[in-house]
């Protein structure tokens, strides 16, 4: 599984990059998150509000940090 | 499954009706709680600089954080029927002028953090919505917030909260439409143009009503959290300088007869770097001790609206003239403001 962060480096970006992992580690499945912080890239998701999560190249949440169940649940329906 | 959600969604809604009367209460007396945590309590002396210190900011204190959890909350549920791909959406191809005021409004309603200014900048280009708009909601959306407007509101009375509203939207539909009519999009950096967005494809607008009191919590907390501490400091700093600085003291630096204080003011603000949450308080101390409304106005949209963080962060997709017509438009509007209010009030 994929799951990429999308954001320019901002608080909150970091984040959610922590509760991506922690709900990767707690749900014991094989995924590989990296960050993203290209403007360009990033804009390329359609994403306008940072930071974003993307699970297998689908954009789950924008704008917001989810809690790490909540992120458990996008991960669970991707 | 679906039952058990709606059983808790009922149990928060129960929750935060019993919460209105026990607010109100706590509202209602704070001025009582203040009095008699000063007066019997601590038994101090009244009228000295550390009882009065010590009295405003036990009053002040959990006076604007009350306010705030209420007014976020509000505002949350409102904010989550609007995202920046809706309003972005809604202005494109818009004409100017409409679409300025109408850029200016959504930018107090749509969430938005300036962290991500730079997306919205480029998502808001490439699907045409003209510079100029862009730019009333860029302005509109740090300065004109439910947070100025609740924190001027208690600290100056809700006269003060609507005039920065409103002079605020005015600066930010008119210095977009300015930077409309210049023509001025050569000085975008040349990239932008190029970018392409997908389609994001969340379908976060499908929510009902108890959802939305979800993000209204979620809201409060998150604001709140990150805000409280300015506003105790913010606070504490006014208190101390209510308690000691004597009154008029002010006067002579920032006050009606001294002209060169708005411009003076606004200079001092661009590199300033604050919310409204720490400014306010310490602007609502300048002027209890003599500065003039206007000038602190003035002083005030500079700290929100201009701030060097965040030019250098357009400095990525803006070229320099660009930067500095952005700039100069929105200090002589905000000159405008002070003057104005100077000469009324």
């Amino acid at each position: 599984m994929e799951i990429k962060v999308l954001g320019p480096g901002c608080k909150k970006c970091g984040t959610l990059a922590e509760a991506a992992k922690k709900a990767v580690e707690e749900l014991a499945i094989d995924a590989n998150i990296t960050k993203v912080d290209d403007m360009v890239k990033i804009l390329s998701y359609g994403v306008m509000s940072t930071p974003a999560l993307v699970i297998n190249e689908k954009v789950v949440v924008s704008g917001k940090v989810p809690s790490v169940s909540e992120i458990k649940e996008f991960i669970q329906n991707a | 499954m679906i039952k058990s959600i709606q059983i808790t969604n009922r149990k928060q809604l129960l929750l935060a009706f019993l919460l209105l009367p026990v607010w109100y209460l706590l509202y209602a007396n704070l001025q009582n709680i203040s009095d008699f945590l000063i007066d019997t309590v601590f038994q101090m002396q009244k009228g000295t600089h550390l009882s009065e210190t010590l009295r405003f900011f036990i009053f002040e204190v959990p006076k604007v954080l009350l306010l705030l959890v209420l007014i976020i909350f509000g505002v949350g549920i409102i904010r989550s029927y609007f995202s920046p791909e809706k309003t972005r959406n809604a202005l494109a191809g818009k004409s100017t002028f409409m679409g300025n005021i109408l850029a200016a409004l959504l930018g107090v309603l749509t969430p938005f953090c300036s962290c991500s200014a730079i997306p919205l900048f480029l998502g808001f280009v490439e699907a045409g919505v003209p510079l100029g708009v862009t730019f009333s909601f860029l302005i509109a959306a740090p300065m004109v917030n439910e947070i100025a407007l609740i924190m001027l509101g208690g600290l100056f009375g809700w006269k003060t909260a609507i005039i920065y509203t409103l002079t605020g939207l005015l600066i930010a539909v008119f210095a977009g439409y300015l930077i409309g009519v210049l023509k001025l999009e050569k000085y975008v950096q040349a990239w932008v143009f190029e970018v392409k967005t997908g389609q994001a494809g969340t379908d976060e607008t499908k929510m009902n009503f108890s959802h939305r009191i979800k993000v209204g919590l979620d809201t409060v907390k998150e604001i709140v959290g990150k805000i409280w501490l300015y506003i105790v400091i913010g606070v504490a700093i006014g208190a101390a300088a209510h308690g000691y600085v004597p009154e008029d003291y002010m006067a002579a630096l920032m006050g009606k007869s001294a002209w060169y204080s708005v411009p003076l003011s606004i200079l001092i603000g661009i590199p300033m770097y604050s919310n409204a949450a720490g400014i306010i308080p310490i602007v609502s101390v300048l002027i209890e001790k003599g500065a003039s409304l206007g000038t602190s106005l003035a002083f005030m949209m500079s700290v929100i609206g201009l701030s060097l963080p965040e030019i250098i962060i357009l400095k990525k997709v803006l070229k320099m003239p660009l930067i500095l017509a952005f700039v100069g438009i929105v200090a002589a509007g905000i000159l405008c403001v002070g003057f104005i209010f100077n000469f009324i009030y």
